[in-house]
This record gives C-alpha cells, structure tokens and sequence, in this order.
C-alpha cells in the first residue's frame, strides 16, 4: 500500500446525501477477479448515456473534475452494499478522499484498508466546501487536518491503528499474524 | 458485574486481544461464509502470500450471486462471460484451499444468508461475518453477524480473526401486536422510514418487545436482514423456544448432549434488565400497516395507500422522483407494474412461499405484469414443491426459478427493463439495483402478490379481503 503523508488538491462536489454503493459501482460490474480496472466503471449510471456515450452534464465529466482527487459529497456516502470494489473504483479513477459528514460503516472501513482517506467533517465545514466546488484543500494525514484555500482548518478522526498504517504504508494482516499464539490459544479455551 | 447488553455478551466472549488506544480489539470468528462475489480477490492475497485458508473447518462457500435460476442454464451451461468464471473461480479456489463448498448442482445449494440457518450453521452466540453486508440477517438467531470487505476476507481466511471497533448499542423496542395482514418486511420498512438510512450508523441494533417475540425465524430473519439499510452493520433478536424450536435436528446444530449443553449455554444470552443502549427507539405495532417504497433508498416509504411527499427542496429527493418517475403528492395505488419479484435473502423462505401462495391461489397474474419467484434456497424450493406451492405459482402464471440472488441485484441475468417498475421483496431499491434504470418499489411477500394479481400496486388488505 502506497504511503500517504499529506497531499493538495482542488475538489470534485457530488452533494447529494445517501450515495450509495450500487452508484459508485454497479453490481453488473462486481464479476470482476481483479482489484483494478474499476475505473471506467465508476458512477456508471450517472457518467454515461444509455447509449454508452459521456453524460457531459455529470460532473466527474466535465474540465473542472480534471487533476482532481478529493470528492466531496452528500452525507452518508457509500452506504447499501460491503462491495471493496467501491473504495477499488474510487481509487482506480484517481481518487484519494472523500470528505463528508458522515460515512457509511463498512464503506469506511473498506477505504481505509486501501489508502483512500474516509474524512469527516462538521456540517459548517462541509458546507464551505459544498458552496465552494474546485476549492483547493490540503490533506495532511500527519496531523489529521485538511485546510481550504478560502481559509479554515478542521482536524479529521482516523483511529490510531489504521493512521499507523496508512502513514507507514502496511496493511492490518500482519498484526494479526503477530497474534497467531493469543488466536491458538483462544481457540483451545474455546473447545 | 455490571448489567449488559446481549451484543456486548456475545461481542467479550469473542475478544483474542482487548483494543488498545493503539489498535482494535482482535474477534475471533465463529462461521465465515463465502460466495463468488467478494471472495476471489481475498483467495489471490493468500495465494501471493503462500497462506492456507486457516481454518477451513470454520469456512462454508456458495454460489449465489451470479447464478443462473434457469434449470436449463444452471446444469447444462452457464452463459459464457464474466459471471461464469467467478463461479468457477470459486469453485477451484475452494478446492485447492479445501474449503467447503456447497457447488452448483448441490442440493443444500442457496443464497448464502438463506442456507446458513438451513443447515444450522448460524447458531446463537456465533460471530458470523460474510463479504456481504446482509450478513445482518443472521442475527435473528442471536449472532453477532455483519457484513465485511474483501480485505477482510483475507484476514479472516488467513487468522480466524478481525480488527474490529465497538459498535455502539440501539434498542427498537416493538410493542404491541402486527395487525392482521402486516408482515416482518412492513415492520422493518417502517423502522427504517422512522430512523432513516444512516439512523443506525456505527450501531449494532437489537429488535425487542412482543411484537418481535411473536415472529417466527423466517420473519425476524426479514428484520435483522435489513438492519444494514439503516446503516446499522448487524441486528440482533435474543434467542428464545422459538429459535432453539427451528434449530433442534438441523444438520450442524449438536446432538444429544451436546444439544443441552448448547441450550444452557444459548439461555443467557439475552440483554441484561438494567443494561443501558446508547439509543433507543419506539415502535408501535399495533399503529403498522402494508409499506412500500416510492424512492431510490429503503428510507424512502410510505403506506401503500399513502402519498408522496412533497418536495422539500432537497435536490437528491427530487432527483429520486425524477427517477421513479413519480409525482411528489400523488398515491401509488393503480401505478402499473411490469415486474413483480419474489425472493431475495429478505424475502424468499418457506413462509414467504406460504403467504405467496395463499395470496395467489386460484388468482391470475395480470397480463400485463410478470411474476419472478425465486426460492432462497434449494432446499426451500424443494419444501415448497413437497407442499404444492410450485402448482399454485405456476397455475396463476408466474415463473418458478431455482433458488440464487437473482433479480435482486440482477447479476445472474435477471434483470428489471429501463424504465419498468418492479415491486420487489428485495431489499434494496438504489438507482440501477434491479437493472440499468429499473425503478423499483420494495414491499412485502404479500404487497408483491396483491401488485402481481392487480397488474399494478395495490392494497393486500383489499385485495384479499375475502
């Protein structure tokens, strides 16, 4: 996993709330052996005609969304479905992080064991950025903040274990390998 | 010790390593359950690695999603695509991992949160988990069960084990009685009308009161299905004579003596009297009446002989309407239906089967709707087929499949038309869910019937008053 300190970037605004995981990735998609590849297939309904043409009117479209790698959307993002190839999508098409009010659970959790950082901020922060769209903001994960060009700074919560790993670029599994003699002994406990 | 609450019983019995301000607690997990979806991608990180699935044992795999529910297409060829190489994926990944499989031609075969009860592999007390956030529905029997991502697929076949954080606790208290011809699915619609799509977030939601006491297994398995479509990753129901009822004799549930011992074991598992939920919420049963969705989330619900609601000036409210095609203020009763689907892990057991066909007996399938029932399992269709039920479905012109996912999210095939609407007994009514600009309204067994009789959305309670 690749290792994230802190990273600029203007911003891509998708306002509607309860965005769920069957938009950001189609489960006709979901046939897929592969982690990549996902993101031509991302917000699949709302990027292309029934024809198969670009939708010019969607955002992810059009020039503004160009270099952009942090969205902002709608409260509770990425709910409905466990599907990793939401967070996989989001990746393969550039994207970094989300920021909203809040995140659906498994989603969350999906993004972060991935790289792609889940920000929660308050509802008058977030609205500065619904109101600014293409504002440029910097994410630095170190000190868990992300700052906007038009001012103000929030700082974002990452639990400590999954910062660890983002910061360090390793994923969760060997800690629990670590733990393999606990897990035996537990399972004896248990018969 | 002070008093708790039955996810925290089940949640301290499974603790390996206790959270730290430095990580999460370790779970160890009960029963991983596996289909072709969300697994080959975990099976790929083992095999870089050079790791066994560790415990095997603890392991049970099923196709389920893409699966054709064509007999014909099922065991003679599956179409040629994508979807058949997960499936056979699936199928050469467990073998060469040794994990148990219940394959295509398998009669035990089924969606994968239907046969886990069936065979009595969800039991109380078990942390469960499944790449599939309908793992929820395992929690009807007392289970901590909920839904994860592939990442942690892998981390489950390769430990046993998950990172996990405490969820938070939410009671729905459900007093009262269901009025005659209110089924599980209106009480959990109308609970996830009341606490909204992310009303559950970072909660585990325990169902309790005597209208949830009443409910047989298959009805609260309905409730704790979709728990996750109000954000809540597991739904819990405390087991009880009715649950250890539907237990006794299935295949991997203990005998004999193990049987009692289990059964000890099982009876306290129930949320202390003076345990404290974070939230807590109030349902009236009695005040409950047939739910149908009109929107493009499961919050989005109304009585089936409600109206719209206005525009509120929220974009994405306008947008769904847009989609559905329908006018804020106006009632769904008369709205033609095309499709009507009866299955899905919500919605397609034995009982489900039962209200279907006691609504269609001796009634027609409108011409101008067509009528999908999909068992959840094998074993149901052939319970069903024992009872005569497959006669009545055919007899009112609706098609009898073999069991799978199927037109619930439209992966095998299956699929609703652009711009057609469904009334579905699935659980999801997102954009695109059923297919590519399919408009779907979600409602009960009974619902779905009453729509596929009408040809168009319509009140059960009127029309099988007699």
């Amino acid at each position: 996993m690749q290792v994230i300190t802190s990273f600029q970037s203007r911003t891509v605004v998708m306002s509607n709330s309860d965005i769920d995981t069957d938009q950001i990735i189609p489960a006709r998609f979901l046939t897929t052996t592969e982690r990549t590849g996902l993101g031509k297939h991302l917000f699949s309904e709302w990027r292309y005609n029934a024809d198969g043409t670009n939708n010019d009117a969607f955002i992810l479209n059009t020039q503004e969304a160009e270099g952009c790698f942090v969205l902002v959307a709608g409260d509770n993002f990425g709910c409905g479905s466990s599907r990793e190839h939401a967070p996989w999508s989001l990746i393969d098409f550039g994207f970094r992080a989300v920021i909203s009010t809040s995140m659906a659970d498994i989603f969350r959790s999906n993004a972060l064991k991935n790289g792609l950082l889940p920000i929660v901020v308050s509802e008058e922060f977030h609205k500065n950025l619904l109101n600014n769209p293409g504002v440029k903001v910097t994410i630095d994960l170190e000190q868990c903040s992300v700052s906007v060009a038009n001012g103000g700074t929030e700082n974002f919560a990452i639990n400590n274990f999954s910062h660890y790993c983002l910061m360090n670029g390793v994923d969760e599994l060997g800690f629990l390998q670590q733990h393999l003699p606990q897990i035996e002994k537990f399972e004896r406990r248990d018969a | 010790m002070s008093a708790k609450t039955l996810y925290e019983k089940i949640w301290e019995q499974h603790i390996v390593v206790e959270a730290t301000d430095d990580h999460p607690a370790v779970l160890y997990v009960d029963l991983h359950l596996i289909h072709e979806v969300t697994s080959p991608q975990a099976f790929s990180m083992l095999r870089e690695r050079g790791l066994p699935v560790r415990r095997p044992d603890l392991t049970l795999a099923t196709p389920d999603h893409s699966t054709p529910t064509k007999a014909e297409l099922l065991y003679a060829e599956i179409p040629a695509g994508p979807a058949r190489e997960q499936i056979y994926t699936l199928l050469a990944n467990c073998e060469e991992f040794g994990v148990p499989i219940y394959d295509l031609k398998s009669p035990m075969r089924g969606i994968v949160h239907v046969i886990g009860p069936e065979v009595g592999a969800t039991q109380p007390g078990k942390t469960i988990v499944c790449g599939d956030s309908h793992t929820s529905t395992h929690g009807a029997f007392g289970a901590l069960a909920f839904g994860i991502g592939t990442t942690e697929v892998g981390h489950v076949f390769a430990t046993q084990t998950l990172l996990q954080s405490r969820s938070k606790t939410m009671q729905v208290n459900v007093k009262g009685e269901l009025p005659p011809g209110v089924t599980a699915k209106d009480l959990i619609l109308a609970i996830i009308g009341k606490i909204g799509v992310s009303g559950g977030t970072g909660h585990v939601i325990e169902y309790r009161g005597e209208a949830i006491r009443a409910l047989n297994m298959d009805e609260r398995m309905t409730v704790c299905n979709m728990s996750i479509e109000a954000g809540a990753r597991a739904g819990l129901i405390a087991p009880d004579e009715t649950t250890f009822n539907y237990l006794q004799g299935r295949a991997l549930v203990p005998q004999g003596a193990e049987w009692h011992a289990a059964l000890e074991r099982w009876k306290e598992l129930r949320t202390d009297e003076e345990a404290n939920f974070d939230k807590s919420v109030d349902i009236d049963a009695t005040q409950l009446v047939p739910m149908i969705t009109y929107g493009t989330n499961p919050g989005m619900v109304m009585p089936v002989d409600g109206h719209v609601p206005a525009l509120t000036g929220d974009k994405a409210y306008e947008q769904a309407l847009t989609y559905m095609d329908l006018k804020p203020e106006q009632s769904l009763l008369g709205q033609k239906v095309d499709v009507v689907f009866v299955g899905s892990c919500t919605n397609s057991r034995i009982s489900d089967l039962r209200a279907v066909a006691t609504a269609l007996k001796g009634r027609k399938v409108a011409s101008n709707t067509q009528m999908l029932i999909v068992p959840g399992s094998q074993a149901t269709k052939h319970e069903a087929e024992a009872e005569g039920l497959d006669t009545i479905f055919i007899a009112a012109g609706a098609q009898w499949r073999e069991s799978g996912c199927s037109m619930c999210l439209g992966m095998n095939g299956d699929n609703v038309g652009r711009g057609e609407y469904s009334v579905s007994t699935s659980n999801r009514n997102f954009e695109g869910r059923q297919g590519v600009g399919a408009r779907t309204l979600l409602a009960s067994p009974v619902t779905a019937a009453a729509a596929a009789v009408e040809g168009c959305v319509a009140d059960p309670r009127v029309v099988f008053a007699d």
